[in-house]
């Protein structure tokens, strides 16, 4: 079983975000990473394509600047090959325009299962896996907590507000993953070396069949009127323990009425 | 350019309509004349008076999607209206499982951006402008679409207060499916209801939430047993979700929920930014951590600097010592 699983290189989120001044882009100039968040997707499709007794996992992403080091920490957990789509043309490109060159570039490995996270862990905007679905007119399932495939068949617990629909949908489909839906292995140092000699084909938008007005600031339809900084709280008492610290707990709780 | 027919995806749970359509429906009654919902399932009329309260006056009736994911078939529906001539000039969906679902493959479906995590939206110019809170909360951006709509908004929970307007039942019409094929093909085959003890962690007065702090999963049922105590819910940090100690149900942060609780008491968690968006517009936080220079501590009305091992056993002795 072939399996496509889209992930995203994003900024080092330990280090302070920022909004380019000139764009209100997210500033992702440095060295990118693999999202946390697709981590458990690239152990989920290297999972299923095991247990289906073969088959290969090829990554989809879309970044700036050739950006690789991201591709390379999930090609050294297992993927077999990347395909990445990097084009000054996509610079400021919203959800459905990378949803647009997502499939493009998925239908080219015509893969029978494709795995996203449920959002990034940098702009969240968490739509464009389904919008992705629908331009490839495959079915999806969303928040998955557990995955397995059979007969053609995915058969997915997909997490609801009361607990969880067993649900299940012919192949090829889009499921996308919630975190800790498995354990995500920690790349080895053969894995690592082995990364660096995996195929990444780095594709343009034009190499797509992509329109450029479909993509970018332009393609994206939206724009941001202003940012400000939001209103500040203020921090209030701080109260080392010296062991009765939770009697300090209980009279606040009895100011707000809730005890 | 102006906004004069919204519509509200009103979602529903337990044969009511969720608390977020309602929010929705509430602030669509500021920004446009006139104000309709979509629903589905098997029984949408009995939605309509409720709906009809919060002031949309029709409600699109999907229809029994008979085990099928509401995600294709009601976005195929609302794209139908809208080919029609008979859409909105926006639509707001709840950022809930299924709302997501249905803004993105109405996106794809229509060709229309969206726009998500949106906590305010406004009229301004004949025109609707947003607010997203990035980076943890700390800035607000202000947006909007530059094309024709109908311009597709996902709006997070508590984004506005819920109020009535008195209204009149909303008259329910059909809005078909049209045919859709191997896209509609997923199929519900069983439903699994956890149980519950407490009020919903969206919608609790109080949020007791764990985090890394805890030390171990077994720890949870600390916060579980101080959040039963205070008749609250229990949530939970993005580090211990990831680490599959809780399930995604419980997380409160940017890619979990939002909360705005009466008191939020956070239990070993540090404050990444990830997790102070969804909770830092809560009436009142108090914070138990260990490490003093803990980010959460700067939005804390009561920060305790001490071990959640030592303090959280004490007040919950001390609760239940009450009676």
């Amino acid at each position: 079983m072939n399996v496509v699983v889209c992930v995203k290189q994003i900024p080092d989120p330990a280090a302070p975000p920022s909004l380019d001044p000139g764009t209100n882009n997210l500033t992702r100039a440095g060295k990118l990473i693999l999202d946390d968040s697709d981590a458990y997707g690239v152990e989920m499709a290297l999972q299923l394509a095991d247990a289906a007794g073969g088959g290969e996992v090829t990554l989809v992403s879309m970044a700036p600047n050739g950006e690789t080091s991201g591709l390379r920490t999930a090609l050294a957990m297992g993927a077999a090959k990347a395909i990445l789509i990097s084009d000054d043309a996509l610079a400021g490109t919203d959800a459905l325009g990378t949803a647009k060159v997502l499939a493009a570039a998925i239908r080219r490995a015509e893969p029978d299962l494709v795995i996203a996270a449920t959002e990034s862990s940098d702009g969240y905007t968490g739509t464009t896996p389904v919008q992705v679905a629908e331009l490839l007119g495959l079915p999806s399932i969303t928040f998955a907590k557990k995955v397995a495939t059979a007969d053609g068949t995915v058969r997915v617990e997909r997490q609801t507000e009361a607990g969880y629909d067993e649900v299940e949908s012919p192949l090829p489909a889009v499921v996308t993953v919630t975190a800790g839906v498995v354990e995500p292995r920690y790349p080895s140092f053969k894995g690592i070396m082995a990364a660096k000699s995996k195929p990444v084909d780095v594709l343009t938008v034009a190499d797509l069949g992509i329109e450029p007005g479909e993509v970018g600031a332009s393609g994206a339809r939206q724009e941001i009127i202003s940012v400000a900084a939001a209103e500040e709280r203020q921090a209030g008492e701080l109260v080392v323990d010296e062991g009765d610290a939770h009697e300090r707990v209980i009279q606040f709780l009895e100011q707000l009425k809730v005890l | 350019m102006s906004i004069d027919k919204i519509w509200v995806l009103a979602e529903s749970a337990d044969g009511k309509p969720i608390t977020t359509s309602l929010e929705l429906l509430t602030q669509a009654r500021a920004l446009a004349p006139t104000v309709e919902a979509v629903a589905w399932g098997a029984d949408t009329a009995s939605l309509a008076g409720t709906l009809g309260e919060f002031g949309a006056t029709t409600v699109h009736d999907v229809g029994d999607l008979g085990g099928a994911l509401p995600g294709v078939p009601v976005a195929a529906a609302i794209a139908a209206a809208v080919a029609a001539g008979d859409g909105p000039d926006a639509v707001l969906f709840p950022a809930t499982y299924d709302g997501r679902d249905i803004a993105g493959r109405l996106s794809a479906k229509l060709d229309r951006p969206v726009l998500t995590n949106v906590v305010g939206l406004e009229s301004v110019d004949g025109g609707l402008v947003t607010q997203h809170a990035i980076f943890g909360g700390v800035q607000v951006v202000n947006a909007r679409f530059t094309a024709e709509g109908p311009g597709i908004f996902v709006i997070r929970a508590k984004s506005f207060a819920a109020e009535g307007s008195g209204g009149a039942p909303a008259a329910v019409v059909a809005a078909p499916v049209p045919e859709l094929g191997a896209t509609n093909s997923a199929r519900i085959v069983a439903r699994h209801v956890e149980e519950r003890t407490g009020p919903k962690l969206d919608e609790a007065d109080v949020v007791v939430s764990g985090g890394r702090g805890l030390g171990e999963p077994e720890q949870y049922a600390l916060i579980e047993e101080l959040a039963g105590l205070l008749h609250g819910a229990a949530g939970a940090s993005r580090a211990i979700v990831d680490a599959g100690w809780v399930p995604y149900s419980h997380q409160v942060g940017q890619t979990g929920k939002t909360v705005k609780p009466t008191v939020y008491v956070a239990c070993g968690i540090s404050g990444a930014t990830q997790h102070m968006v969804g909770m830092k517009n809560s009436k009142n936080i108090v914070a138990i951590n260990k490490d003093q220079d803990a980010p959460i501590f700067s939005v804390a009305d009561l920060g305790i600097v001490g071990d959640v091992h030592k303090v959280l056993p004490k007040l919950i002795e001390a609760i239940r010592a009450r009676g």
